[in-house]
């Protein structure tokens, strides 16, 4: 028996395979932040009005608030002024147009990440709006999209081009002030993407960015805004990696779905972030604000999201379930090793009448790593009808990582139904022996068994997402169990 | 091809396998018999290279290389095949996945290209057939809800699909009704090769009704305290191992 947990120390000592750092000249600000930081930063991106005084609102709510310290994670104190707070590629007024403009340092960065962005996005006929530190510099396949009314852009020049949408919809699903990282984004937000889905059309390809961190100390800000109007479906794709770092970087996202009568989002994430190495130094903070608003009638969303990477993650991607019959479901793959740990699960806000919605979490801790899962079901009195089930799975790999549920129930409806089910499991010697029997070597061994135990989520990922989910899990089981 | 001596083994301190020394040729089937908790399972695990036991004297070559320097995997891509008295389920992973992986794995070994999904496919579904497992068996969970003769008579499917050197049959015939005791046979038969060694543990005399051994051997208390012909095991049917002199009351008959 020991000698398995030997065999999975051994295997945990593989490297990351992201751990680089791409030279580009980067134009920063110097560390720090107050509100002249704000004003410097909204007059860099040429925004209107509205938008400063949306940011020094929520500079000053946050300046208010106190840092959460309830999740179950640890870590040491992010030192909010020395961090940049923007940053950009050098020559940000002539940005490229199409690939062939693009700075080929940053064409290899992504070949090194195995995302070779021109075959790719033919290939699978995605759309790429690629973030590259705080400036999105590539955007494909805009012209099928234009002709069918979707507005995909950066979020920088939504605020320019479409002021009325933003200002309507920005911070009406995640307030300026919801929470302290929430707050800290809405004054210092960089980049990030913008989507609108028009009445009626069914977008016609899968929206996907890539986010990466780059320039060390950069504090990475991203929002997103993805509305979805009447009767319109979109299915959106992110995938994050980052390069190996000796400081802790702090990522503080903030992602806001609108969804409008009979609209549906798929919202699938797979993050692969720098993790620490393997006594825990370095890797990325990633408090992240995700949620969805589903306003209209019978609109569905739906959060999947594998995450690998991350020193600490603090996540809960969330749906609000306002509209009657809407549809809300999470479906998770949170893969811990080394002294990784995260904090996540979701919170289903049951409004409407026959609200229903669908939880399947599957946590997979390894090494000394610390999982947890976290999930909210609420029903409000006018939830008649309402439906929750939830199923909570864990896998254990080695001993002495950890697994913790923390599910809260409220219902204020005693016509809502919740199914709750939850299971913890380990890797066994046995299943491990089984498979080496017969041949198979413990990595692999150990990557089909987890592969087995998420196959209900990744069953949710668009096809190419699956294939990239599994080698991504692969490669980080690659490094961490045997 | 085997070659086991004086082979000493214990787990968690106690001491399990007290010299076990037995040669098995390329072509011979062996049986061995013995009482409950004798070290039968103990010799299969310890031979397939289970690192729960811990060898602490002897030698094992298979075809003149020493076994136990190598990893478990290593052993099975060499060739050595165990069907395990209680196989275990890994949830989640299908039977076609975990067949496919592990036979690719052995095709890597040897050099040969992986199968695609189609090709395994087909290569399955006939093999399923031999042990009279329903193809739709390939797609559940590996071992996942099966009974205990479905595992058994997977456990055979596996040996026919990795075409092994030595397999070592843990008590495949246990628990199998009639019609699968046959069908189990059939496929062990079907595995008799002049190249391929077969060691079977049994309690049970009629199974070698079915497969004739050519040897058998009676593990007590973890030696090996007698060796026969196939005369051997109606001898401990009939008499039990008190017969033996044997102090342990407990009997060979069902
Ligand atoms: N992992 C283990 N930990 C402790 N004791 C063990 C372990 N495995 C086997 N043993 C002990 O070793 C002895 C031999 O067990 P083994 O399974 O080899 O017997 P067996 O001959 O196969 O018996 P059976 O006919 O019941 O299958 C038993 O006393 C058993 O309890
Ligand atoms: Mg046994």
């Amino acid at each position: 028996m020991a000698t398995t947990d030997k065999e999975v120390r051994e295997l945990i000592k593989r490297d990351y395979e992201h751990g680089f750092v791409t030279e580009i000249e980067s134009d920063t600000f110097e560390p720090g932040l107050n509100e002249d930081v704000i004003r410097r930063l909204s007059e860099l991106k040429q925004e209107p009005e509205f938008m400063l005084e949306w940011r020094l609102k929520a500079y000053r709510r946050w300046l208010e608030m106190e840092e959460p310290d309830w999740a179950h994670v640890d870590y040491p104190k992010v030192k909010y002024n020395e961090i940049s707070y923007y940053s950009a590629p050098k020559r940000p007024e002539d940005m490229p147009q199409s690939l062939d403009e693009v700075d080929p340092e940053l064409l290899r960065t992504y070949e090194k990440l195995g995302i070779p962005l021109h075959e790719r996005a033919k290939l699978a006929g995605v759309a790429v709006d690629a973030v590259f530190d705080s400036v999105s510099v590539v955007t494909t396949f805009k012209e099928p999209l234009e002709k069918a009314g979707v507005i995909f852009c950066p979020i920088s020049e939504a605020v320019q081009k479409y002021p009325e949408l933003v200002e309507k919809y920005l911070g009406s699903v995640v307030p300026a002030a919801d929470n302290y990282f929430a707050a800290l984004n809405s004054a210092v937000f960089s980049d990030g993407s913008f989507v609108y889905i028009p009445k009626g059309v069914r977008c016609p390809m899968e929206l996907s960015t890539y986010f990466r961190i780059n320039a060390a100390n950069t504090g990475q800000f991203e929002r997103t805004l993805i509305i979805a109007d009447e009767g319109s479906y979109v299915s959106y794709l992110e995938g994050c990696t980052a390069p190996m770092r000796d400081e802790n970087q702090l990522h503080a996202a903030v992602v806001e779905l609108v969804l409008l009568k009979d609209a549906q989002i798929k919202y699938s994430t797979v993050q692969n972030w720098y993790p620490g190495d393997e006594n825990g130094k370095g890797g990325i903070y990633n408090f992240v604000t995700k949620r969805a608003a589903c306003i209209g009638d019978n609109s569905k969303v739906s959060w999947t999201q594998v995450e690998t990477g991350s020193a600490v993650t603090w996540k809960y991607p969330s749906c609000i379930l306002r509209g009657d019959n809407s549809v809300g479901e999470f479906y998770s793959v949170a893969l811990t090793h080394n002294y990784q740990q995260a904090d996540t699960g979701t919170k289903m806000i049951h409004l409407g009448k026959n609200t229903r919605s669908t939880v399947i979490s599957k946590g997979i801790s390894a090494g000394r790593s610390s999982n947890s899962y976290r999930g909210l079901i609420k029903f409000n009195p006018g939830a008649e009808g309402a439906r929750n089930f939830t199923q909570c799975d864990s896998l254990l790999i080695g001993d002495r990582c950890g697994a913790h549920t923390f599910p809260y129930i409220e219902s204020k409806n005693k016509s809502a139904i919740v199914e709750h089910e939850a299971t913890t499991s380990k890797v066994s010697d046995e299943q491990m022996f089984l498979c080496r029997q017969r041949g198979i070597n413990p990595e692999q061994a150990v990557s089909m068994i987890v592969n087995g135990f998420c196959k209900e989520v990744f069953k949710e990922l668009p096809m190419e997402f699956a294939v990239e989910a599994g080698k991504l899990l692969e490669v980080s089981l690659e490094g961490s169990v045997g | 091809m085997l070659s086991i001596k004086n082979l000493h083994a214990s787990v968690e301190g106690k001491q399990i396998l007290k010299g076990i020394n037995l040669e098995i040729k390329a072509g011979e089937v062996h049986a061995i018999m013995g009482p409950n908790g004798s070290g039968k399972s103990t010799l299969s695990q310890v031979l397939a290279g289970n690192e729960t036991f811990e060898v602490t004297e002897g030698d094992v070559t298979l075809n003149g290389d020493n076994l136990l320097e190598l990893p478990t995997e290593a052993r099975a891509r060499e060739g050595v095949f165990l069907a395990f008295q209680y196989p275990v389920e890994i949830p989640g992973v299908s039977n076609l996945q975990f067949l496919r992986t592990a036979v690719n794995a052995m095709r890597k070994h040897q050099g040969k290209d992986d199968m695609n999904a189609a090709e395994f496919m087909k290569l399955a579904k006939e093999v399923s057939k031999q042990v009279d497992l329903d193809p739709a068996f390939l797609k559940r969970g590996v071992n996942e809800g099966f009974s205990g003769g479905e595992k058994k008579r997977n456990e055979i499917m596996q040996a026919l699909l990795l075409q092994p050197k030595l397999a070592i049959l843990d008590e495949t015939d246990s628990g199998l009704d009639i019609d699968a005791l046959k069908v189990v046979s059939d496929g062990v038969n079907a595995l008799r090769a002049p190249d391929r060694a077969i060691l079977m543990i049994t309690h049970y005399q009629r199974l070698l009704d079915h497969i004739v051994p050519d040897y058998v051997h009676v593990l007590v208390d973890g030696k090996i305290i007698k060796s026969g012909g196939r005369e051997l095991a109606l001898e401990l049917e009939a008499k039990g191992y008190g017969w033996l002199g044997v102090k342990d009351n407990t009997t060979a008959s069902h």
